[in-house]
């Protein structure tokens, strides 16, 4: 019963023949994971171009002292809107997306666990973007000015008041948020049901690809930090709309209180960002070096070990606010313990490659990348958690360089890893390697170009959010570097973006199984059909096509 | 590496602990500095010696480093944490090398061969090893710890509950996008330049009178910031007279770029001694017949219900303006204070300072230079 | 290279594996995040009791008489309710829809308590959101609760009318029961609500 049969037919071009409107419609009333997860990717895309290009604009501004190219109202809006896209709107729905649609697939489910909470979740995100974006336009009603959000990607109180914020561009910030928040907390709901309930046969827990290990962590991340998210930015708008004064310091309010509440959501979100990269490269490294992953088990512990210790580390933003010497210590502690976990995976992942036979496809090439740049990200990182080092660097670009290594070197190159290697298998075709390649590059030189300077600027003294800065204080140099580099990046960029466009009709088509891997999604075809499996599998072991490919020797029996 | 080493001796020999700390660090981060990775290394020699090449201020004659930086520090605070850096310099390069090492061996040495490909078969499957993962979990957790007791160490030392004995008290109000200085035990309100005596302890209080800011002069201490409604304090203590350079590191609105910090540290006696410029600061205002139509003009406008000038008006809006000309600059730095620089900024502040909270109040020529002369002559 | 193949279902065969039902693991996820929601309004509350500025706050104008007694009406109503899926698990429909009556009438009991104490509160004490911080975070967090306590009853509402049409049966009871869940959690958050903002808030408890 050769059920599990490449469909040619299928690749790419299967729905060529429908009108353009039918097409549309059935995109946009699809409930499968797979469709859902592809539009969470594009429009994630697309977000990434508009965060990338108001970046872009902020590098010019800042290339050299007292530039006037934007007026310092546009420049504020700018990172702000920088900021609150690449967190909510690029990186939130790309990978949720992407788990969205691996998920089921790696563990033999036929779709997640509640298909229409997952297209409203989709469309939830969706429309808060959109009403964020909107503000460009209506936040001061249709008749004013319009102005963008400008009080920065955490929104600190006092600065969001009614006094200090008129208009409505806080409340775009707030409902956008909000609203996008709404449709994570459904993704984040479905992917922990669909990884706990709806695992094939054979599939334990302890069988599962480590993507669906991170994947669930971020579930269960998702919904601890986005209730206090959701609740704190309640508050603000009561108090901004209905007089309330949770964050009023002129009643008795405190300033304090939202960054405490910002951060318990703030810290797991930027885990809730790199665990599922993590998860990204747990998958590429082990099939590109042709070894099992070293460590499994311990893999799995360090990524609860860091979901938990994640849940209390978050005052580690506000040293500088004057908490008292306790609190800072016990921060201080608790940050530098999650380097352990992590450490871990960051060892597990180089066993991984120790004594392998490593092709460099471009998959690779950004998980290789990937861990270079997450190490440098990480280390300052600890140095920030070394709370008198972070007196004197936090709010500089000290921190700024820190999270662009983990976000941009971490996040963002595991996801393009994650999108040259599961590119195959959602469209069927192949990506072009020699662009891959080139596109590979010429990020990781623009990348390091841009963000290394930034950790000199700020400890030579330039805070961050500045719309100019201060000739003669040695920090021309560190800036023009800083914006040139963002030239490298854009070509980078753009040479991805065509090549996925490109590839979808002119690439080679990629069979089931292009990469030669282990995992369930390499068992169906390229792209996968509606119900991803002929058959409902059962595994034996964590690699269930490595137990087929070598019948003489399978997994099992060593784990 | 040794470029530190001359400055930082003396202010080292009253302090042995620190001292020693801070030459194991920068000994230990040097070390690690000169194999570490490029982009370390040639991070260094910008960062440290030119901040050590001084320059002069113009206006009090005071040394004043070319690059105001946390590796030029002046004050204890500032000194431990530039040791505690270059430490935790040297830790984290000896883990960048030794991880991306392996890493970059790995790719060398494990890259597929076309051979290996041909031969078609997988490598050796190792599925994982107790020992050695005990091993990476243990080190890091060693290394965690060690750099856990620093970071307690050094935050129960700097982070002082009470002020330091013998202490000058100064109440530092951050406002949109400006600085105000109250002495609380002199009687002197200020403001945007902090002016201290050089080797006697300063204890600030830092407010906020609307949104969050917060007070960083690198040199001196680390930052802390101003919340409404939660007072913080911070001290440092000058080891050298000098001005000191920073700006408020905490986003603040429109002009959170332009508000920027200069702290004076005088010695106490001479003409231009910290003594002095209390007593001048004590002083009432100049009140000179020759300025008395600028004066009656700033009465007349809306001046007065911002500024105060002690005996002339209340205002308490803006920076107070009674020895407006003892200071170096305007508008919290962004224009040095001189009479053009004046005109222009009570012409039309928003000239200089766009998006300030001082309207222009479109004086005629007359009056504009009647209150320029009457601004100018507030010694 | 092509490994896909009907041997991966045909692997070694497997005993019945155990999975977590969907709907119940959807539910107390949910319950979870709702913990972590109400949690941030609880935080809210307790951090600035005693810190207004201005009158009237807990400790002036809450009277605990009333609210234990609609407490009362609401904790039991977690007990009717269990009565109620038994009912329906054992296909007694009559049982069924009394019990569930009379959930949604204690349910509702509560609701007409709170309108009467946010009556009294806005009339008498003239406390609203804006008036201090006491206002800010009683009504929000209380309010919040309400709203949940709410949303409850009228899906409990819902299934009573379905059940009514005939359109509920036994096959039903694990749907009936996840209602039911959220249902227990809403008198759960009830105690920590009433712990903070009436022994607490208002000072017989400090
Ligand atoms: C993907 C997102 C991401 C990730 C993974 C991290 C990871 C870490 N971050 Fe980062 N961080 C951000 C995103 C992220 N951060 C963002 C966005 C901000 C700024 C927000 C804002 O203000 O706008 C921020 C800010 C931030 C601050 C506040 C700075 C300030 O504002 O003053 C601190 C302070 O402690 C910090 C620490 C850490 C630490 C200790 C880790 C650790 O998890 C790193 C652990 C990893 C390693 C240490 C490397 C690998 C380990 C080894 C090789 C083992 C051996 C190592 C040792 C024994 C040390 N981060
Ligand atoms: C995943 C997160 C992420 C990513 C990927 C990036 C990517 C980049 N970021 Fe950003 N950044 C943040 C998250 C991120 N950032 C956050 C959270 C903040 C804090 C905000 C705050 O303070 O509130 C921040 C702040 C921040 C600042 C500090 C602003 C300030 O404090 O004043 C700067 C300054 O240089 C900066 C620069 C950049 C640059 C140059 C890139 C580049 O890597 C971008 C590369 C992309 C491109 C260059 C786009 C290419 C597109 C094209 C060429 C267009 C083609 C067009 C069409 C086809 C339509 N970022
Ligand atoms: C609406 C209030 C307001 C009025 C009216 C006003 N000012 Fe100001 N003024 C300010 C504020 C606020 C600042 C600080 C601006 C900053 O640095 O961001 C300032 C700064 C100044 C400074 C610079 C002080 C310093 O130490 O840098 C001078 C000089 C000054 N004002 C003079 C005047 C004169 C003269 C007038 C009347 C013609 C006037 N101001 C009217 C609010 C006001
Ligand atoms: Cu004041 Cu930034
Ligand atoms: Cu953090």
């Amino acid at each position: 019963m050769s059920t599990l049969t490449t469909r040619p037919a299928e690749v790419g071009a299967a729905v060529g023949g429908e009108p353009l409107a039918t097409r549309l419609h059935r995109w946009a009333v699809t409930v499968d994971h797979k469709r859902l997860g592809i539009m969470y990717v594009l429009s994630g895309l697309v977000f990434f171009l508009v965060g990338g290009i108001e970046a872009s604009i902020m590098r010019a501004q800042l290339a050299r002292p007292a530039n006037d190219l934007v007026s310092p109202e546009v420049f504020n809006q700018l990172f702000t809107m920088h900021g609150t896209t690449m967190v909510f709107l690029v990186g939130m729905p790309i990978l949720l997306g992407m788990g969205n649609y691996l998920v089921p697939l790696m563990i033999g489910a036929r779709d997640m666990a509640f298909p229409r909470l997952n297209a409203f979740g989709f469309w939830l995100f969706l429309f808060g973007g959109l009403l964020l974006y909107f503000s460009y336009i209506g936040a001061q009603g249709l008749y004013g000015t319009a102005v963008a959000p400008d009080v920065g990607w955490f929104a600190y109180a006092p600065l969001t008041d009614r006094t200090f914020s008129r208009g409505n561009s806080t409340d775009y910030w707030i409902l956008g948020i909000m609203v996008s928040g709404f449709g994570s907390i459904a993704t984040g709901l479905n992917l922990v049901v669909t990884i706990l309930s709806m695992r094939c046969r054979g599939m334990t827990l302890m069988r599962m690809p480590l993507l669906a290990w991170m994947m669930l962590i971020v579930g269960l991340l998702v919904l601890a930090a986005l209730g206090p998210l959701t609740a704190a930015q309640v508050m603000l708008l009561f108090d901004r709309n209905l007089g309330a004064h949770f964050f009023d310091p002129q009643e008795g309010g405190s300033a304090v209180l939202w960054q405490h509440f910002f951060w318990f959501f703030g810290h797991p979100e930027v885990y809730i960002l790199v665990l599922p990269a993590f998860g990204f490269v747990s998958e590429i490294i082990p099939t590109f070096s042709r070894k099992v992953i070293f460590g499994y088990p311990l893999m799995v512990a360090a990524t609860v070990a860091i979901g938990f210790i994640s849940l209390s580390v978050w005052a580690h933003h506000m040293f500088a606010v004057g908490m008292g010497p306790a609190l800072n210590a016990f921060f201080s502690a608790m940050t530098f313990m999650i380097a352990v976990p992590t450490g871990i995976k960051i060892f597990n992942w180089i066993g991984t490659m120790w004594g392998g036979r490593i092709r460099f496809a471009s998959p690779m090439l950004f998980a290789t990348g990937f861990v270079a740049m997450f190490v440098i990200g990480g280390l300052t990182g600890i140095m920030l958690a070394m709370v008198p080092f972070d007196w004197q660097v936090s709010d500089s670009y000290f921190v700024v360089g820190h999270f662009h290594y983990v976000l941009f070197g971490g996040t963002v190159f595991a996801i393009f890893g994650a999108l040259h290697y599961w590119y195959p298998k959602a469209v069927g075709r192949m990506l072009d390697e020699t662009v891959a390649k080139w596109s590979f590059w010429l990020l990781f030189a623009g990348f390091n170009l841009t963000f290394f300077p930034m950790h000199i600027s700020g400890m030579l003294g330039m805070p961050r959010r500045i719309y100019t800065f201060q000739p003669d204080r040695g920090l021309e140099l560190w800036n023009v570097l800083s914006s040139s580099g963002v030239v490298l990046q854009a070509a980078g960029v753009i040479l991805i973006v065509w090549n996925l466009l490109r590839s979808a009709r002119k690439g080679a088509v990629a069979g089931n199984d292009p990469w030669d891997a282990w995992t369930l999604e390499w068992a169906t075809t390229s792209p996968p059909p509606e119900h991803n499996f002929d058959v409902a599998p059962t595994v034996g072991s964590r690699r269930p096509l490595w137990d087929l490919k070598h019948p003489e020797d399978p997994d099992g029996r060593y784990e | 590496m040794r470029r530190g080493s001359a400055v930082r001796g003396d202010a080292g020999s009253k302090r042995e602990v620190r001292f020693s700390l801070r030459s194991a660090g920068s000994r230990c981060g040097s070390l690690a500095l000169a194999w570490a990775i490029p982009g370390f290394a040639a991070a260094a020699p910008p960062i440290a010696p030119d901040s050590l090449s001084e320059i002069c201020d113009p206006s009090t004659g005071l040394p004043m480093p070319a690059i105001p930086t946390m590796f030029d520090p002046a004050s204890p605070p500032a000194a431990d944490i530039e040791a505690l850096t270059w430490l935790l310099f040297g830790i984290c390069a000896a883990i960048f090398v030794v991880v991306q090492g392996a890493l970059v061996h790995a790719i060398i040495k494990y890259r597929a061969r076309r051979r290996d490909e041909a031969a078609g078969d997988e490598p050796r499957q190792v599925y994982g090893s107790n020992p050695v993962e005990l091993a990476w979990t243990v080190i890091p957790v060693v290394i965690v710890f060690v750099l856990t007791l620093a970071s307690v160490r050094l935050i129960r030392d700097i982070e002082r509950t009470s002020p330091p004995e013998g202490a000058l008290k100064v109440v530092v109000i951050g406002h949109q996008w400006w600085w105000e200085y109250r002495y609380p035990d002199l009687g002197i309100v200020t403001a945007n330049e902090l002016v201290v005596p050089a080797e006697r302890p300063v204890w600030l209080e830092l407010h906020s009178a609307d949104v969050n800011h917060s007070w960083w002069v690198p040199q001196l201490a680390g930052k802390m910031d101003c919340i409404p409604g939660h007072p913080n304090t911070l001290w440092f203590e000058a080891d050298r007279p000098g001005v000191y350079l920073g700006q408020c590191a905490e986003y603040c609105g429109n002009q959170h770029a332009n508000m920027l910090l200069r702290v004076e540290a005088r010695a106490v006696d001479g003409p231009l001694g910290f003594d002095a410029w209390v007593a001048n600061q004590q002083s009432p205002p100049v009140d000179d017949d020759s300025t008395t139509p600028g004066r009656d003009v700033f009465l007349a406008l809306a001046c007065q219900s911002c500024h105060d000038i002690a005996g002339v008006s209340e205002g308490a809006f803006g920076p107070n303006l009674t020895h407006l000309m003892s200071r170096a600059t305007l508008g919290a730095g962004v224009a040095p204070l001189d009479r053009d620089s004046l005109r222009q900024w009570v012409d039309d502040p928003q000239t200089l300072k766009p998006g300030c909270n001082m309207p222009s109040l479109k004086l005629d020529t007359n009056q504009l230079d009647a209150v320029v002369d009457y601004l100018a002559s507030l010694r | 290279m092509a490994a896909t193949s009907d041997s991966l279902a045909a692997a070694a065969p497997h005993a019945e594996e155990w999975r977590p039902a969907r709907g119940r693991t959807g539910m107390a996820c949910l319950i979870g995040m709702e913990c972590f929601f109400f949690g941030t309004f609880i935080v809210a509350f307790l951090f600035y009791v005693g810190k207004d500025t201005t009158g009237p706050t807990g400790k002036t104008c809450l009277s605990i008489g009333p609210v234990v007694v609609w407490s009362i009406c609401l904790i039991s109503s977690s007990f009717t309710v269990v009565a109620a899926v038994k009912a329906l698990a054992k296909a007694r429909k009559a049982a069924f829809e009394f019990w569930l009556g009379l959930t949604l009438l204690l349910g509702g009991a509560f609701i007409y308590g709170t309108v009467m104490e946010w009556r009294g509160l806005m009339l008498e004490h003239e406390l609203f959101i804006s008036t201090n911080l006491f206002g800010s975070t009683y009504y929000s967090l209380v309010g919040f609760h309400a709203f949940h306590v709410v949303l409850g009853l009228t899906v409990l509402g819902l299934l009573w009318t379905l059940s009514k049409f005939g359109h509920l049966g036994p096959e039903d009871t694990e749907r009936v029961e996840l209602v039911s869940w959220y249902w227990h959690f809403v008198d759960v958050v009830w105690i920590f609500v009433f712990t903070s903002v009436y022994l607490i808030g208002t000072g017989i408890l400090s």
